[in-house]
């Protein structure tokens, strides 16, 4: 745990004692640190156990049962494409490899800058709208191949927030 | 206790309310085939759908190892859509592992295969892709190969039930689901005891010893002077490996197979926990007179060892600084022993039977290394492997005679290192010694029976010439846990505490021949509860049948000291026969 600031081990343990009334606190802590830090690495997971009395082994299970949970850090936009049935057939697909190409990352990769993390989600809901693409929680409706470089440029230029 | 009204296969039963069908089914004669049946639960529950069958009042078909019975409830287990469910399940079980069981170590003692047979299962019916498969033998002691693994999570749930730790856990998710440490990590870097209490719970071959009989093939061809030590909990277990009752003490035909294999010498390592006692003693008393680090805790126990350097470095200065018997007694042998008879001390290999997986790291440790560059204990082989080599070397191990240990300079030993086996067995041993040393009489009556049993702590009070010995055992860290606690906040009111790894103490160890109820149709529905108390009176009878019962009153320790070592703690024993302990141990390196 050498390398984790003073600062964020006293925040972790502060997110730890949270909680420390319920029976089953660790989903809670893990999703307000991974909310926090945008990630769950291992260290912080042996100091959420020292906490809790929650094995390491056990909470590197939920870590890496749930998506939602990263054990690597993510970029400072996290790009969404949503894959499920209804925005595939309307060239999902297609959208979610031009990402792929410009950025030159796989789904599940971060880019070297940092600045952006690429997912491929799920039905998230929005199929009136497919293809359907998110940025850190941001919508984007009805996406297209041709929209995609634009809308990079856009976030590299910081316009949007 | 409440009663219902069941059927099963029609005919009337009346069976506890709240019990589950499978448990039900037993009571009354049923015996539904099933992956967990009688293993206390320990296992993620109902995950395997092996012990399905047919409940009214239900839909589908249930698992009766989770589903309770209710009044009226008409269980049926040998309808054809029952016996097809349960095969499919072990089918599918079987379509993600690895079926090399004609090389695999459990085979003979695997429940999967077991199950197999029971249910019927067909060969290849459901062919494709397999989990990616880790195997980690990275440590001395315990083999991981998950495409053996079925994901029961017996083992995840003993190592948190015995310890506290769940050093193992279930990772990723769907088909990608394995159990390990934490990031898939090897034992070696994951705080592990190295216990093997996991290993005497998998059903299949993914957890398992590293076995090292091919290094006393090695040795024997290289014309090495082969000699072995028993530990006192293998010959309460041993003859298990061939078919005996559990608890039944088989010293004299383990000592006769031992001769028969080749070793030149067989001793018992009840001579190094004899020696130990001495050691162990005086050194206690020593503390109390020099105003010592107090409580002092005992050594004995490798896994405890392993816990102590990863979760309480800041206590090491608490345990005694004597190694472990077989190491004591490796160590005399390769010095002692060596020079009385002639023997090069580097033609010698030096073979420890243990109930104990712990024991192979332990025997590697860079501290139990002499100044010569020698390890003090070759080579450690469980009472399992022990079984095996018996067996491959064609000794009817039932039909040997009784024969006795080599002692001819070392290796007599006396009740008190017998009992070394069972929890609370070397605080008894240590506490016969040291009220003999403060008293300046023997104990009357020798036994202790404060110290013996299976609470999870256990503790006392004597009174030694006005000297109060409060002391106190625990086995299982879980309990350890809560006197080292109290330590830690200066709260512990004890002299002197002994501390076993796993629940039971050695004769439950984690190399110990397996309890599975499946293969053992002679032996009582509640066995799983019973066979520590069992192999616990083997180790009790032996310590009765034996004329001296107390360490320091051994011919053979008399004499060690007389010729070799001088006096308990002198300077040569403290080179030769205590250690020291590693403060810096990463958890996870």
């Amino acid at each position: 745990m050498a390398h984790l600031q003073e600062a964020a081990v006293k925040q972790i343990n502060e997110i730890c004692d949270r909680y420390a009334n319920e029976t089953t606190p660790l989903m809670m802590i893990l999703s307000d640190i991974q909310k926090e830090y945008g990630y769950i690495p291992l260290e912080v997971q042996e100091l959420v156990s020292a906490r809790t009395g929650i094995s390491v082994a056990e909470i590197y299970g939920v870590v890496t049962f749930y998506s939602f949970f990263s054990l690597k850090p993510k970029g400072k936009y996290v790009i969404g494409c949503c894959l499920g049935t209804a925005c595939y057939v309307k060239g999902a697909q297609q959208v979610i490899d031009k990402f792929s190409d410009i950025l030159k990352i796989k789904p599940g990769e971060t880019t070297e800058d940092g600045l952006f993390t690429l997912d491929a989600l799920r039905c998230i809901g929005a199929c009136g709208i497919a293809p359907a693409v998110q940025i850190n929680g941001k919508v984007y409706p009805k996406m297209t191949v041709d929209a995609v470089p634009k809308l990079i440029d856009e976030y590299k230029a910081g316009g949007i927030a | 206790m409440a009663k219902v009204n069941i059927k099963i296969e029609g005919i009337p039963f009346q069976v506890e309310a709240g019990s589950t069908i499978l448990e039900a089914a037993k009571a009354c004669g049923f015996e539904i085939p099933s992956l967990c049946a009688y293993n206390h639960g320990e296992c993620s529950k109902a995950s395997c759908r092996v012990c399905l069958v047919e409940a009214t009042g239900a839909r589908g078909l249930v698992a009766s190892c989770v589903y309770p019975v209710a009044e009226g409830m008409e269980i049926t287990i040998s309808s054809p859509k029952a016996v097809a469910a349960r095969r499919t399940s072990v089918e599918l079980l079987l379509s993600n592992h690895n079926k090399n069981c004609q090389q695999c170590d459990k085979n003979g003692q695997c429940e999967l295969l077991h199950v197999a047979q029971l249910t019927g299962a067909r060969e290849g019916m459901y062919e494709g892709a397999k989990t990616p498969t880790t195997v980690d033998q990275l440590t001395p002691s315990i083999k991981r190969d998950t495409s053996k693994c079925i994901l029961c999570g017996r083992c995840v749930e003993r190592c948190k039930n015995a310890h506290g730790l769940g050093i193992l856990g279930f990772e990723k998710r769907g088909f990608n689901t394995i159990v390990a440490p934490a990031e898939n990590r090897s034992f070696a870097n994951s705080p592990c005891l190295l216990c093997g209490q996991c290993v005497t719970v998998c059903p299949t071959g993914a957890l398992m010893e590293v076995s090292e009989l091919d290094k006393i093939d090695a040795a024997m061809k290289a014309g090495k002077y082969v000699v072995v030590q028993t530990a006192p909990a293998v010959r309460a277990a041993i003859g298990e490996e061939f078919g005996m009752p559990i608890g039944t003490l088989a010293t004299g035909k383990m000592v006769a197979a031992l001769k028969r294999l080749g070793f030149k010498k067989v001793f018992d390592t009840n001579f190094g926990a004899d020696l130990t006692i001495m050691e162990e003693a005086n050194e206690l008393l020593s503390r109390v007179k020099e105003g010592g680090t107090l409580p002092m805790i005992t050594s004995c126990s490798p896994g405890w060892i392993n816990y102590a350097e990863y979760n309480y470095p800041d206590l090491l200065p608490h345990l005694s600084s004597c190694k472990s018997p077989h190491e004591m007694f490796g160590a005399i042998l390769k010095t002692y022993y060596a020079k009385k008879n002639g023997i090069d001390p580097k033609d010698m290999f030096v073979v420890s039977v243990m109930p104990c997986t712990a024991k192979k790291f332990e025997k590697d440790r860079p501290e139990l290394v002499n100044k010569d560059g020698l390890k003090d204990v070759d080579c450690v082989i469980t009472t399992r492997e022990l079984g095996k080599l018996i067996r491959r070397s064609g000794i009817i191990f039932n039909k040997l005679p009784d024969e006795e240990f080599d002692n001819d300079i070392v290796g007599e030993y006396t009740g008190a290192g017998v009992i070394f086996g069972v929890t609370g067995g070397v605080m008894e041993a240590a506490l016969r010694t040291a009220a003999a040393v403060l008293t300046g009489k023997e104990l009357q009556p020798v036994e202790l029976h404060d110290v013996r049993g299976f609470d999870g702590i256990k503790e006392a009070t004597y009174d030694f010439a006005g000297t109060q010995v409060k002391v106190a055992v625990a086995h299982g860290m879980r309990n350890a846990k809560v006197l080292l606690d109290q330590i830690r906040e200066g709260k512990s009111p004890y002299l002197f505490i002994e501390i076993m790894c796993c629940p039971g103490g050695c004769i439950a160890g984690g190399g110990q021949p397996y309890v599975k109820p499946c293969f053992l149709p002679n032996e009582g529905d509640d066995i799983l509860d019973t066979f520590r108390a069992k192999r616990a009176a083997a180790l009790y009878q032996e310590d009765e049948l034996k004329a001296e019962r107390v360490s320091h009153r051994n011919p053979q320790i008399i004499q060690l000291y007389d010729e070799f070592l001088g006096k308990p703690n002198s300077h040569l024993a403290h080179e030769l026969l205590h250690t020291h302990y590693n403060p810096n141990r990463k958890k996870f390196d």
